[in-house]
């Protein structure tokens, strides 16, 4: 199977008859889940991810008591894999979250010194909870299109005598900013965009970029093996170039 | 593909489907005061008395005789763990596996079959978990290079069609050699892969249409007025 | 078992207009995770399970075996933001006594017998909860394992009864599950009518319960259609 995706790939063909720089279909369902604040189900292809988002009266942090809190988690729930078994976030699950965090808060999304409530005291807690549904590959882009897709249609709720009042809302959620991110593969001295769970498997290396709307790159990763300094270089103007396609969608 | 396609009749688990007064409980069945019930969502046949029903999904139980397309997972010191695409590893030993006399203590096993090989191979035993592969037969062998697809196991028959038809269409159509592993498994290599593969998992998937070997027949003729 | 001055049903209506006997909107696709042997995904009013069945499969380790029929495995979990407050990832108690009670609803459907030694995995998500979450998962778990292709004596049939405001009903949603008199979660067989779930909480007369399982197993008809119909539907 690997020379054979391998070969296609020589001819710029890919197991699904995709071109090189071509998403899988996307699929987008806003407000998915009425009992999250915010909510979206992504599917690249059969990559499918659900994305709820809950905010909570939370402590602020003490160097930072008048902006609100940002925390996202991942679970590779067991129904998405045969590979994926019931237990604690393992590492992967950790890193996804991490990226997509990272993508989120390094890129300014939201604006959290609107969040606080009480200063030192109160602030509102922004909880990203990221669902596998199905695993075929790119769970890093998906995941991160959901979440910012989410964060689009969250809405704070009202407070009456220091409690949440759910399912009633005192506005949206204030954002600045939307990252896009985007996983480019080399492979066989190809580059490809949104890989597979085949191809995934056979990447030679893997670089996360996380682009803003106004060009500048908010966060980055290297997910596999070693990348060349021009290859980089490669890999960045396509991810910018490519966001452009993904920024439509949202 | 634009008309409505026409469905084949389609049983659920609990469906009452036969009465033993008249008919006889077959593959896919159970019997509950004189009913013949089906234990699958799937297709209902009748043949003879025998009432049965194929499943339109499952994965795939070994049986006696069955050739299979297997992947060799680890070698051992008396022979080698085989993937058999079931809920169960099969175990081929060397005395099934080589036809030779080996003097183990000389010759590595790897140099006959190592882990990542792929063999189409058949079942010769099997008790509970316990699943004896042989490499006996005359058309046992190593398969080497070419690409694997696993389909739907209860579909094989389908992919293979009356006598061979089907499959030997496709074969010829796409000037490709194909084997069929009972077990779902299916190896092909030559011309025109990436169409005998679409072919194949258009049957999987449709499996429960009327009409499906003229739609495949289409398919596969466009293809030629496509290279042409 | 909380108390409210808020009356939960009023001329004859609940609070989302439905009557005691009406089951909220049903919704039911099959084959929704391709990578699962078998899928499903069952809503019920906003109540929503996804459940996948992977398997049979090899099961390690090997001590777990046993050597003349499958072992059933089922995980109950619920998504952080399935809820009012967040949850916490991961199972909890709760998730864990509701994960054996579905086993034990599911178990008698199937002839685990056929496959030895393997396991056969099934995993329920709940994306969202408005009550009854656990009949909801059962539902979802029988149409993914009748579209994993295991063989089975019968569907399962899954739906809950309780009291509100003196009057008996079905399928509770969150608000009358928190405020019940009573909460009634029952599964059955659907050809031979045998009960496989049955819990209860709260305080009823011995009539009120026998009513109640009488009214499921006569609404729950509802239900099974619907499950017929969404494998039915996987084939069109």
């Amino acid at each position: 199977m690997k020379e054979y995706i391998l070969n296609l790939l020589e001819k710029n063909k890919r197991i699904d008859n995709r071109k090189l720089d071509e998403f899988r279909k996307i699929e987008i369902q806003k407000d998915f889940i009425q009992r999250a604040e915010g909510s979206a189900r992504v599917k690249f292809g059969s990559t499918d991810v659900i994305v709820g988002v809950k905010l909570e009266i939370s402590e602020p942090f003490p160097d930072t008591p008048d902006s609100g809190i940002l925390r996202t988690d991942a679970e590779f729930t067991p129904i998405a894999s045969e590979d994926f078994f019931p237990g604690p976030p393992n590492e992967n699950a950790i890193e996804l979250a991490r990226i997509v965090d990272r993508g989120i808060r390094e890129s300014e999304t939201i604006d959290l010194e609107k969040l606080c409530l009480e200063k030192g005291e109160k602030v509102w807690g922004v909880c990203i909870d990221i669902r596998i549904i199905n695993h075929d590959g790119n769970l890093i882009d998906a995941s991160a299109l959901a979440a910012l897709i989410a964060l689009t249609t969250t809405k704070i709720p009202k407070i009456k005598d220091d409690e949440i009042i759910r399912e009633e809302y005192s506005g949206k959620l204030p954002l600045k900013h939307k990252p896009i991110t985007i996983s480019i593969g080399k492979i066989g001295g190809k580059f490809i965009i949104d890989p597979c769970l085949q191809e995934e498997n056979l990447l030679d290396s893997i670089l996360t970029v996380s682009v803003r709307e106004d060009g500048k790159i908010c966060a980055m990763q290297k997910r596999k093996n070693s990348l060349k300094v021009e290859e980089i270089n490669k890999i960045i103007d396509l991810a910018v170039n490519k966001s452009k396609e993904l920024r439509k969608l949202i | 593909m634009t008309e409505k396609e026409k469905i084949r009749e389609i049983v659920l688990p609990g469906e009452i489907i036969g009465n033993t007064k008249t008919e006889k409980s077959g593959h896919g069945t159970f019997i509950r005061d004189q009913n013949i019930i089906s234990k699958f969502l799937g297709i209902p046949k009748k043949n003879k008395d025998y009432i049965s029903v194929i499943p339109l999904s499952g994965v795939y139980t070994p049986k006696r005789h069955d050739k299979i397309i297997g992947i060799v997972i680890s070698v051992e010191k008396s022979g080698w763990i085989v993937n058999t695409n079931s809920p169960w590893k099969g175990f081929l030993s060397l005395s099934e596996g080589v036809r030779d006399f080996i003097d183990i203590r000389k010759v590595s096993l790897k140099r006959f079959f190592d882990v990542g090989d792929i063999i189409y191979t058949e079942i010769v035993d099997v008790r509970n978990g316990d699943i004896q592969l042989s490499m006996k037969s005359p058309s046992s062998r190593k398969l080497e290079d070419g690409v694997l697809v696993k389909i739907t196991p209860s579909k094989v028959p389908r992919v293979i069609g009356k006598e061979g038809s089907m499959i030997n269409s496709i074969k010829e159509k796409t000037k490709t050699i194909i084997r069929v592993g009972q077990n779902g498994v299916i190896w092909l290599t030559g011309q025109d892969i990436e169409k005998a593969i679409d072919a194949i998992k258009m049957i999987d998937e449709k499996s429960h249409i009327f009409g499906l070997t003229d739609k495949i027949n289409i398919f596969l003729s466009d293809l030629n007025d496509e290279n042409r | 078992m909380m108390k409210t001055d808020e009356k939960l049903i009023i001329n004859g209506k609940r609070l989302d207009g439905r009557k005691p006997m009406d089951i909220r909107e049903i919704e039911m696709k099959v084959g929704v995770i391709p990578n699962a042997n078998g899928s499903a995904y069952v809503r019920f009013g906003k109540t929503t399970a996804f459940a996948a069945v992977y398997g049979p499969r090899e099961l390690i380790p090997k001590h777990l075996q046993e050597p003349d029929k499958a072992i059933l495995r089922c995980y109950y979990n619920m998504a952080p933001f399935s809820v009012s407050d967040r949850k916490r990832p991961g199972p909890d108690r709760r998730a864990v006594e509701i994960s054996k009670v579905t086993k034990l609803a599911i178990e008698p459907a199937l002839f685990l017998e056929e496959f030895p030694e393997t396991t056969i995995d099934v995993y329920i998500d709940i994306i969202q909860a408005d009550g009854s979450t656990r009949v909801t998962g059962i539902n979802a778990a029988s149409l993914a394992l009748a579209d994993a292709g295991i063989p089975m004596r019968d569907l399962i049939v899954a739906l809950s009864g309780g009291k509100i405001d003196d009057t008996l009903i079905i399928d509770l949603c969150g608000k009358e599950d928190n405020y019940s008199e009573a909460d009634i979660p029952i599964a059955f067989l659907p050809n031979t009518k045998e009960i496989t779930l049955l819990q209860m909480d709260g305080r009823i007369t011995p009539q009120e319960v026998k009513d109640t399982i009488r009214n499921i197993l006569k609404a729950g008809e509802q239900v099974y259609k619907k499950q017929k119909e969404a494998l039915k539907n996987r084939y069109k």
